[in-house]
């Protein structure tokens, strides 16, 4: 019908641009690639040299006391540590921790700043809010291939891949925390002559702690979702034996390691849920 | 010499503020400068000076301009146009830097909500203003700490605002203030989110502060009472411009147009009124040469049942009632002493007229005005009601 329209090479132009990107920028991928790959085999391993035993008591014991002293998190972490441990997978959600431990710091790093910077100007709010919700609604997937691109394969992709993924979340809450402090404290603060940074550090942030705690919560999820789909270019961990069991048509192996990513995500989310919510 | 100093001091909110401003210059209203350029004036041209050591009040409803005033005084908000001098410097010209430091030195303000941070303790919040000063902790805790026992929360130190009521909660905001030693307060409604009984105790608390500080206030309400009762002197404003501004006694009997008279109509006149607002010039007889055969007379004329007695000098004696005058004269008694009852229902010139509501009612005579034991005036039940209603027949030249 529009056949008048000739089609638009834009998966060609994309394609372009990211070849470009890597030629380009290729002094920063490889050096990233390797010292930052090295840097995070290197904190893998250290966690993965820790006893099970000793990690289970720690969470166990955190969980106890990050939930107000109640035992139900402490039990159905012992439980699903061990099932996990039983299964063999132990070594495997290691890897997976330490994947979303850093990606969730480096997305923390990054998405911080930049929402406040959005709370702080109306045209960077402008700016940034649609290329968030352009980062949230891209299929996680398709991250991937650029991902491969710059870093191939292993662990740097996963994450880079999951910063892009997991950060809108700290992000958006860093800003609309900033921005829900009432006028009125805002005021308090300028006219005792505070200045920029001491409103912000002083009275901002703190008034934001707990709404900034529910963006990380949320980015920690995802995350972790991202890194198990990273196992799909090589990143180790949980994702791994979900792949391959689908790859064979293994229910059973599916099933396994999903329950352990399950048991992995609710530690993790209680352990951010009840941070902030303590801080409250 | 003022402590501020505020000249023709505009604010407009809106993207036409040229255009706007011409309009106020051409004496245009609010509303017409809406409907044309889309801007509202916040303020307009207000000008005034505040003495050392006074508590200014600016009064207006919600939408006068008030709040906004306020906040253009240590430029919370930009001034369109216009100065504010504070010690002599233009604060509406000032750099960022030395308005941050007029700020913690010499301005400090209370808010309608308190403005407490709530996950700081009292003393941390008391210590605000000090901190950003880079203080170091010792001190600036002991001046906190000090500003807190001035409004009586020195044993609160460790709770959070939360912990605290309303009125206690707006005490630490007055001692977040008092702790920079700032030469001006400035509070925005800072009584209005309380309950009224609390309200008045504050009223009375800053009242007594001031009293040892002699700090330069201004005070916004939108509660005429408020106004009369804390107010050496009160700007009331309407639609952004300031229609009056006099002591609250001139504000009541003087009201500059029908605006700021139908303001002054509701208030409770006999908190603000007192004895020489409402009394009128009396009748008299000299007992140093009148007898009862006068004062019979005089009564007489002016269809009155009793009358003042003072001697040559107007100190007054008592008073004689026309019965006993009467008895006295078919006695044939020449003497006014021997009929004169000394039962005088006195007050003074500034008694509140609360009080002299209390006595009028009990009294069968007219109430005495003395001055130093002289007879200034005397108060009739009929002036007392007048003034209630708000009639006018308030004495203004007094």
């Amino acid at each position: 019908m529009f056949d008048f329209i000739p089609e638009i090479p834009l998966s060609d132009w994309v394609d372009e641009l990211v070849d470009w990107i890597v030629e380009t920028f290729a002094f920063i991928f490889n050096p990233l690639k390797n010292e930052f790959g090295d840097f995070i085999e290197w904190v893998a391993e250290m966690l993965g040299a820790i006893p099970p035993i000793i990690i289970m008591v720690i969470v166990v014991i955190g969980a106890f006391f990050i939930t107000g002293k109640r035992f139900g998190l402490a039990a159905f972490a012992l439980v699903g540590l061990l099932l996990i441990q039983n299964q063999d997978l132990w070594t495997e959600m290691m890897s997976t921790f330490t994947l979303v431990l850093i990606s969730s710091l480096l997305s923390v790093m990054v998405g911080v700043p930049v929402g406040i910077l959005m709370s702080k100007s109306k045209v960077a709010e402008q700016i940034i809010l649609p290329i968030l919700d352009f980062m949230q609604t891209m299929p996680a997937f398709v991250y991937l291939i650029p991902a491969v691109a710059f870093f191939s394969i292993g662990m740097v992709p996963g994450i880079f891949a999951s910063l892009i993924f997991a950060t809108p979340p700290t992000v958006r809450f860093t800003n609309l925390g900033i921005r829900q402090v009432s006028q009125e404290l805002k005021e308090a603060a300028e006219a005792f002559g505070s200045t920029g940074a001491q409103k912000l550090f002083k009275l901002e942030l703190p008034m934001a702690k707990g709404t900034i705690m529910a963006g990380i919560n949320q980015t920690v999820m995802l995350a972790l979702s991202m890194v198990v789909i990273a196992s799909m270019i090589g990143a180790p961990g949980l994702g791994n034996p979900v792949v391959s069991a689908l790859q064979r048509s293994q229910a059973g192996a599916g099933f396994v390691a999903g329950i352990s990513i399950v048991i992995l995500a609710i530690i993790m989310d209680r352990f951010t849920q009840n941070i902030y919510k303590k801080e409250e | 010499m003022p402590v501020i100093e505020v000249k023709n001091l505009s604010k407009i909110f809106g993207k036409n503020v040229k255009d706007s401003l011409k309009m106020l210059d051409q004496g245009k209203k609010k509303d017409e400068i809406l409907d044309k350029t889309g801007d509202t004036v916040g303020v307009n041209r207000a000008s005034f000076e505040v003495e050392a050591g006074e508590v200014f009040v600016i009064m207006g409803l919600s939408g006068s301009g008030k709040s906004t005033l306020i906040r253009l005084i240590n430029r919370l908000i930009e001034p369109t146009e216009g100065s504010v001098m504070v010690d002599g410097e233009d604060l509406a010209q000032m750099d960022k830097d030395n308005l941050r430091r007029v700020r913690r030195e010499k301005l400090s303000m209370v808010f309608q909500n308190f403005g407490l941070f709530p996950f700081r303790t009292i003393l941390e919040n008391a210590e605000y203003g000090l901190e950003v000063q880079g203080m170091d902790k010792s001190e600036r805790a002991e001046k906190a700490k000090k500003a807190l026992d001035l409004v009586g929360l020195g044993s609160y130190i460790d709770q959070y605002p939360r912990q605290l009521s309303g009125g206690m909660q707006q005490r630490v905001g007055l001692a977040r203030a008092l702790a920079n030693d700032p030469e001006v307060l400035l509070m925005d409604e800072a009584f209005s989110a309380l309950d009224p009984l609390i309200r008045k105790d504050m009223q009375d608390e800053l009242l007594d502060l001031q009293q040892t500080m002699k700090k330069t206030i201004i005070f916004i309400t939108h509660d005429l009472d408020e106004a009369l009762r804390i107010g050496d002197r009160i700007a009331l404003m309407k639609d952004g411009s300031i229609v009056q501004i006099g002591t609250p006694e001139d504000i009541l009997t003087n009201p500059a147009n029908d605006y700021v008279e139908r303001f002054v109509e509701d208030v409770d006149r006999s908190k603000v009124l007192t004895a020489e607002h409402i009394m009128v010039r009396p009748e008299t007889i000299n007992i140093e040469k009148h007898g009862p055969r006068v004062a019979l007379e005089r009564m007489g004329e002016e269809a009155l049942s009793s009358i003042y007695v003072v001697d040559s000098n107007r100190q007054l004696k008592g008073y004689v009632t026309a019965d006993d005058a009467s008895e006295a004269r078919k006695k044939e008694i020449k003497d006014l002493k021997e009929i004169l009852k000394t039962d005088v229902p006195k007050v003074k010139r500034d008694t509140p007229m609360q009080e002299i509501i209390a006595i009028v009612y009990n009294t069968p005579v007219p109430i005495a005005v003395v001055d130093d034991g002289k007879l200034v005036g005397i108060i009739i039940r009929g002036s007392v009601l007048a003034a209630i209603a708000g009639e006018g027949e308030v004495n203004t030249d007094v």
